[in-house]
């Protein structure tokens, strides 16, 4: 039986291009949910499997087994089930369900200190050869590092460089080996690599080096499918195959790299595509499509990787970020909603709640109606979906772009980036006064200037002071990650999830800065009231009087407003005019995930009167509290940082009380009516923000009180699952102090 | 000064503004709340908005100003105009409605009426003709309680509801339900018998009389007479809703 039978033929068939076969082959779906059905016997087994793992891991203090000998590669374990008989999508990143794999490529120390916090002592043999034979990318990085890095990372002042652990952030187009197979992936890299013959210059020397660990890869990736029983050298024949295909080659890449984001793209769509026509010959129920969705959507829940304590302290909840993208617009002005985009979404009611995946709406004003009320009911009833502006990503990335870990777009199978952490901008306003000392140890971090003596703060003064602040952070960050790339291409390179490239992938450099309300907040009060600086036995600014009134970023007010702006524009332009490494294109993102609770408590009392070491808005967010005229001034506030100069995304983390969205009508299922009135008003919120150039918003819909009583009885909420910066989490797995963050979020009311 | 505001402009005695409304009118609203109200209602939740001294003002310009900035939240949502009592500004709101209808949004009248004169019958009517919703609450339809409840009669309300019956302006009634003041089964058929004899009405509310607004009487230091008033249970409502709308002739 033919693969491609029944499909319509286009470029797709003489050159990779997913995108032109989705194009060609997708049916837009335009109706209601109601098609859709609910677990099957063996998911509702699975799933209670799956549950029984969670509690397991959670009693053993957050991992059930870790592996300490074999080293992880795509071909390391043997193959692993949950439950064989009743699997109908199989493959583990290990032998054993939950099972975490060794990964030392990415630091030998880093790996085994990740063991250590678990209990568990890596082989002597193993780390003598990681030590002494075979260099790793945490080792590569510090012998490159300067003074000027190394001191910014004590600091605090950059925190979170992917030194010590991987990157990610790279998505393979795992589509490909379903409409492909491996045998025409790897004599497409063949023809790939004879491009690059000459001239023999550095720059080919390497490509052509990766070409051919991509292609080692690929032939391992078919390895991998023999050891379950399947033939991945030819393109998938119906909807399982391809559903197998996709998954496998997920899980490649997940069982050779533990990078911080490994996001799976977009898959829902092109996986309708085999739905679709195995239900029309007849082969396929809609009973067993979800089943289908559930065992692969099951199976993403279940990716994990060992970590070290300091990783979870930036990255709460054990987050993976298996990013799905859904829905989003055709450039030929057809939405890319299918019946399947709806099945990925049902799995959140057919399996419960969860964090992963991170599902992902690629929100548009022209999505069909029915879809955009599904997500609304859904965020209502979950809280565990995010959204991104369509509109914004389109103009740069195309209309087949998929989000990797929280907010970064890429194209797929022809974009990546350089995972570039953050910079404390709070941080480096409070540097800015004190001459490049940090305020809490006194340190000498940056090459010493003239440190403010004004008895009031002067806005020209500080600002002329910022200035050479950010100078010296945007050299020393990005020459740090540049260090960090080269040195992860080198030691840890994705060959598997780039083999799922084309050769000539563009590369974003991705920076990021946290702090961003607490800094507009500090140049308003110096601006708009009276700050004075109030000087510690070290000569240091330690504090600040504030007298007066200013006004705060949330509250769509532009005198404080356009400081954010004009911040995050100095900035950008800034880490511009720096070299970055491999040509790679500099973006920035305002996303802190969960470590701006880290983030705050490294830095000292700021001019906007927070506290020393009191957490920091997650991303883009007004302060907590701040936002204090209502919902729509806090999110038109947001809206208008520049996009075009945070490239990377802008994250909004929204929170709403369920009333404040309209009086609801009943449901026999608890759950919410598609028709309600919240639902519809949901929609307008999204619409509005969106229209109104908002980047991303994760919505959650809960009151403070609920939160409250899951911090005080963790026990009656198991499965809470709320968004963060980016991601989502079980509330249970976050840090008190995490928690007490979350808690002291502003909660958007209305008047009743 | 506002360079918006000009001397000679009508100027509307504001209260305050909710740029995120889904209460008081279809979709997601900038609801006016104007300052002011002629009644007296013991419940009152709003008890800061009964007196008329100024407070701050605003032209017709700057309102709608204001209203542009988030109106891409307001699609399928519009502009509602609440106190206090709304009508107390009759001039304003009439100039307000024409220049929202003008800029094409949806308009909405919250309002008890109790201000209502058929003497200036002309211009509720212009007023009217600008207007896309009403919402009109029903306090008690005994008039003798009424008075007890608002030191109103409620002569005013029910003449202007024939009013919008007459002139066909499409009205969604509301009516708080008061456990032992307006919720016996009496009272409740008495309100059903005068609802059933206008054409206009597209849903009838009944919303639970809660406790929520005595916080501002206390911080006002005033005393709160209903103390003793129960907020009424699920079943209370459900009664009184199945009363008022059982088989009921709403227009579309």
């Amino acid at each position: 039986m033919s693969a491609w039978r029944n499909f319509t033929e286009g470029k797709w068939v003489e050159e990779i291009n997913v995108r032109d076969f989705m194009s060609l082959n997708f049916k837009e779906y335009l109706g209601d949910s109601s098609f859709l059905v609910g677990p099957s016997k063996s998911s509702l087994k699975l799933n209670d499997m799956f549950f029984g793992f969670l509690k397991e891991e959670k009693e053993k203090g957050g991992v059930i087994e870790l592996d300490t000998k074999v080293v992880a590669s795509i071909t390391s374990h043997g193959p692993g089930y949950i439950d064989k008989k009743l699997e109908k999508i199989v493959g583990l990143q290990t032998d054993k369900p939950f099972k975490r794999a060794f990964h030392p490529y990415g630091g030998i120390n880093v790996a085994v200190k990740a063991a250590e916090a678990y209990g568990y002592e890596v082989d002597e043999d193993v780390k003598h050869i990681f030590s002494e034979y075979r260099k790793t990318h945490n080792q590569g990085v510090f012998d490159v590092y300067n003074a000027d890095i190394r001191k910014a990372r004590r600091s605090g002042i950059i925190t979170g460089l992917p030194d010590g652990y991987g990157r990610g952030r790279i998505i393979g187009d795992y589509r490909r080996v379903a409409l492909y197979g491996v045998d025409r992936l790897i004599d497409e890299k063949k023809k790939e690599k004879t491009r690059y013959a000459y001239p023999m210059n550095e720059k080919n020397i390497r490509l052509r080096e990766e070409i051919q660990e991509q292609i080692k890869a690929l032939d391992m990736l078919k390895t991998l499918g023999e050891a379950y029983g399947f033939d991945l050298s030819k393109p998938a024949t119906n909807a399982t195959e391809a559903i197998q295909w996709t998954y496998f080659a997920y899980l490649a890449a997940v069982k050779e790299q533990n990078g911080a984001a490994m996001s799976l793209g977009r898959t829902a769509t092109f996986l309708d595509i085999y739905i679709e026509r195995d239900i029309e010959e007849g082969v396929l129920t809609e009973v067993e499509a979800q089943e289908l969705i559930d065992h692969f959507i099951m199976k993403l829940r279940m990716v994990r990787f060992a970590r070290t304590p300091e990783y979870n302290d930036l990255f709460t909840g054990d987050p993976t970020w298996v990013t799905e993208s859904l829905a989003g617009m055709n450039l030929d002005g057809r939405s890319w909603v299918t019946k399947n985009t709806y099945r990925y979404l049902q799995t959140l009611y057919n399996l419960g709640t969860s964090a992963e995946p991170n599902l992902t709406v690629l929100w548009h004003e022209d999505l069909p109606e029915n879809f955009k009320k599904f997500c609304g009911k859904i965020s209502i009833d979950t809280s565990s979906i995010q959204y991104e502006n369509d509109e914004q990503m389109r103009p740069s990335h195309g209309d087949d772009y998929g989000i990797a870990c929280c907010v970064s777009p890429m194209t797929l199978g022809k974009e990546m980036q350089f995972f570039g952490a953050r910079a404390n901008l709070a941080k480096a306003l409070l540097y800015a006064l004190n001459g490049g000392k940090d305020e809490i140890t006194g340190d000498q971090v940056s090459p010493a200037f003239e440190p403010i003596k004004d008895e009031v703060l002067d806005y020209n003064h500080v600002m002329k002071n910022f200035d050479i602040m950010l100078d010296w952070l945007a050299k020393t960050y990005v020459s740090a990650l540049n260090t960090i790339h080269y040195m992860h291409d080198k030691y840890a390179y994705e060959r598997l999830q780039m083999a799922l490239h084309d050769a000539e992938v563009i590369r974003n450099f991705a920076t990021g800065i946290a702090g961003l309300s607490v800094v507009a907040d500090s140049l308003s009060a110096i601006k708009y009231a009276k700050v004075k600086p109030i000087y510690d036995e070290r000569g240091i600014i330690a504090d600040f009087e504030i007298n007066g009134d200013f006004p705060c970023y949330g509250n769509n007010d532009d005198r404080v407003d356009q400081l954010a702006v004009e911040v995050v524009n100095k900035f950008m332009n800034k880490i511009r005019a720096e070299y970055t490494y491999r040509e790679s294109i500099p973006t920035m993102s305002i996303l802190t995930i969960t470590s701006n609770v880290v983030y705050g408590k490294k830095t000292g009392n700021t001019p906007d009167g927070r506290r020393k070491g009191e957490a920091f808005a997650p991303g883009a967010n007004p302060m907590h509290g701040r936002d204090k005229s209502g919902a729509l001034k806090s999110l038109l506030s947001v809206s208008k940082i520049p996009c075009e100069n945070c490239q990377d995304g802008i994250s909004n983390t929204f929170s709403i009380i369920p009333q404040a969205l309209g009086k609801s009508l009943e449901t026999a299922d608890g759950f919410t009516y598609e028709g309600d009135i919240k639902v519809e008003n949901l929609v307008q919120i999204l619409d509005g923000y969106f229209r109104s150039n908002g980047y991303h918003l994760n919505v959650n819909i809960f009151n403070r009180e609920k939160l409250q009583d899951a911090y005080d009885h963790p026990d009656k909420y198991p499965n809470l699952t709320i968004r963060v910066s980016g991601y989502a989490v079980n509330f249970s797995n976050l840090t008190n102090e995490q928690k007490r963050e979350v808690i002291s979020r502003t909660f958007h009311e209305s008047i009743a | 000064m506002n360079p918006l505001l000009k001397e000679d402009t009508l100027l509307g005695n504001v209260h305050s503004i909710e740029t995120f409304g889904a209460f008081d009118g279809p979709g997601i609203r900038y609801v006016l709340f104007l300052q002011g109200c002629p009644f007296r209602c013991q419940y009152c939740h709003n008890r800061d908005t009964w007196g008329v001294h100024e407070n701050k003002r605003m032209s017709v310009k700057e309102i709608l100003h204001d209203f542009e900035k988030y109106s891409h939240f307001y699609k399928n949502g519009g502009l509602t105009v609440s106190g206090g009592e709304a009508l107390l500004q009759l001039d304003f709101i009439i100039e307000l409605f024409k220049e929202a209808k003008h800029r094409n949004i949806h308009t909405c009248l919250d309002t008890s009426a109790g201000c209502y004169n058929d003497k200036d019958d002309e211009k509720y009517k212009t007023l009217l003709s600008y207007t896309d919703l009403v919402l009109l609450d029903i306090k008690h339809i005994d008039d003798l309680e009424h008075i007890k409840l608002t030191k109103h009669s409620n002569y005013r309300v029910l003449s202007f509801a024939r009013l919008l019956s007459d002139l066909n302006i499409k009205t969604v009634i509301r009516h708080v339900l008061l456990p032992t003041i307006n919720d016996q089964k009496h009272y409740l058929l008495r309100l059903r018998n005068f609802l059933d004899q206008l054409a206009n009405i597209v849903k009838i509310e009944v919303l639970p009389y809660h406790k929520t607004g005595i916080k501002k009487w206390e911080d006002l230091g005033y005393e709160y007479e209903l103390y003793h008033i129960k907020e009424p249970t699920e079943i209370e409502v459900k009664f009184a809703e199945e009363v008022l709308t059982n088989d009921y002739r709403f227009i579309r």
